[in-house]
């Protein structure tokens, strides 16, 4: 790194009250290089989990989830359900007193979750894949194959079952899919080993 | 006037048909003209950006790229979301966007500087006043609870589209069309978004309380401007009457349709058959059609 940065300064162990493992201070850099969010500036004043319409269902809320980034205990986080019942309304980035975009900071503990196989939520990571491949097959979401290939992955295989019906008979289901797929198969092949 | 690049969305071919036939019937009555993005493809939607940066950047530079004119509309809040990251990081974070370009390899991209719109600005754009003259139906003692959702209105330093807190616009068309917008707290509240499949049970809750603060400030309809929200708010009535024997029977109508009847639009064209909580009734107690 050819920049010592203020931002790595900031983060150097001899500098905070509470010694870290070089492991956990890693993952601490490690978030906030790759989210470019200070999360080593949030102060714990709680604004996040307040607005958090998803706070209720979360096994850690998300003020916790920065103390503990700020902690290095990145595999409690990566583990975490919050971070995939994280909706990404962006309350929380919006009411930051430090204006930390914490809803980019959970992006960012996704994919570094993915990559890991730390994964913790069946049911979303089923979805976000079968979501992106339909994306790939045709090149706009077609959301007949999307309903069912989620439902035959997760074992949900009637949920919603009793809405097809409706919804055919109300023209809210498109007949035929796109056939942009290549554009956007273009773009997963060029990114490479990033594709999920 | 020239035309804006009009980015329908996926939902606009399937569950939102009628807010994209309603879309392009306002905006023909009003002089807007509309050129559809020859070839687009999806913006990624959450999926992409809660997985993948770099991937939720370059779908919608595809778009971009295939723009026939630099300034961009699209109906649906979670696109304009996408659509407004993507150009803010264009013309805030050089380095990434060259990473971006390497990916997409534009040809058109160069030297272009894009302005993304919701259809509610551009309609706000065009002017309140000019759109009460055209009004043939004023839709009197209707009260309707304007619903903006999430991704319209944050982040404001990078969407800009208005107070994230109390939006005016939509009640402000829905002012000028003569109805009456309903003084309300949920008007920004997240429906649960794309939860509605991999956790039904959040959308239920949070759906539920939209309802209920619509149904309590005295809203007979609640108006959107995404297919993502009306979707949510609209057909997950169903379960909502199912699991927690609570029937709202609150139709959910976009801003489009409501816009479309009092410019004298005719009903066909406006799709109310098509909602899953049938407006009809309410809208011919009112004796507005």
């Amino acid at each position: 790194m050819k920049q010592a940065t203020e931002r790595e300064q900031l983060t150097r162990t001899d500098e905070m009250p509470i010694l870290l493992t070089e492991e956990a201070r890693r993952f601490t850099e490690e978030v906030i290089k790759r989210s470019g969010e200070r999360v080593d500036w949030c102060y714990q004043c709680g604004k996040c989990t307040a607005g958090c319409p998803v706070a209720f269902a979360m096994d850690m809320e998300p003020s916790r989830i920065m103390r503990l980034v700020q902690l290095g205990q990145g595999e409690r986080v990566l583990k975490s359900k919050a971070i995939w019942l994280c909706v990404g309304c962006q309350t929380c980035t919006t009411r930051c007193p430090q204006e930390i975009d914490t809803a980019k900071v959970m992006d960012t503990l996704r994919e570094m979750a993915l990559e890991k196989g730390l994964a913790t939520d069946k049911e979303v990571v089923t979805f976000f894949r079968s979501f992106l491949e339909n994306i790939q097959r045709y090149g706009r979401v077609f959301e007949p194959t999307l309903v069912l290939q989620y439902n035959l992955r997760s074992g949900h295989l009637l949920q919603d079952a009793d809405k097809g019906t409706l919804m055919l008979s109300k023209g809210k289901l498109p007949l035929r899919p796109s056939r942009n797929g290549a554009i956007v198969r273009r773009i997963f092949d060029a990114l490479g080993g990033r594709k999920r | 006037m020239t035309a804006y690049a009009y980015f329908p969305g996926c939902s606009a071919h399937g569950t939102a048909k009628e807010y994209d036939r309603s879309t392009q019937s306002v905006c023909a009555k009003l002089g807007i003209e509309l050129e559809e993005i020859p070839d687009w493809v999806c913006c990624g939607a959450s999926p992409a950006h809660a997985v993948n940066h770099l991937l939720s950047l370059a779908l919608v530079a595809k778009n971009l790229d295939l723009s026939p004119s630099d300034t961009i509309v699209t109906g649906c809040a979670a696109c304009y979301n996408r659509f407004k990251t993507a150009v803010h990081a264009l013309q805030h974070d050089r380095p990434l966007w060259e990473q971006v370009k390497q990916i997409v390899q534009p040809t058109k991209l160069n030297g272009r500087d894009f302005r993304v719109l919701h259809l509610l600005e551009v309609i706000h754009e065009f002017g309140l006043e000019g759109l009460k003259e055209r009004v043939v139906k004023p839709l009197k003692g209707l009260k309707v609870a304007c619903y903006y959702g999430c991704l319209l209105v944050r982040p404001p330093k990078v969407v800009g589209f208005d107070d994230p807190d109390n939006p005016k616009k939509m009640d402000e068309l829905i002012a000028a069309i003569g109805a009456e917008p309903a003084e309300w707290e949920f008007k920004t509240e997240c429906c649960g978004a794309f939860h509605a499949v991999p956790h039904p049970e959040i959308v239920l809750r949070l759906t539920s309380n939209i309802l209920q603060a619509a149904k309590d400030a005295g809203a007979d309809v609640v108006s959107v401007a995404c297919p993502m929200c009306q979707i949510n708010l609209d057909l997950r009535q169903l379960d909502i009457q199912k699991r927690h024997k609570v029937n709202f029977n609150m139709p959910v109508l976009y801003f489009t349709q409501l816009l479309g009847l009092a410019l004298g639009i005719n009903e066909g064209e406006l799709g109310f058959d098509r909602l899953i909580v049938d407006p009809r009734p309410v809208l011919k107690d009112k004796g507005l059609i």
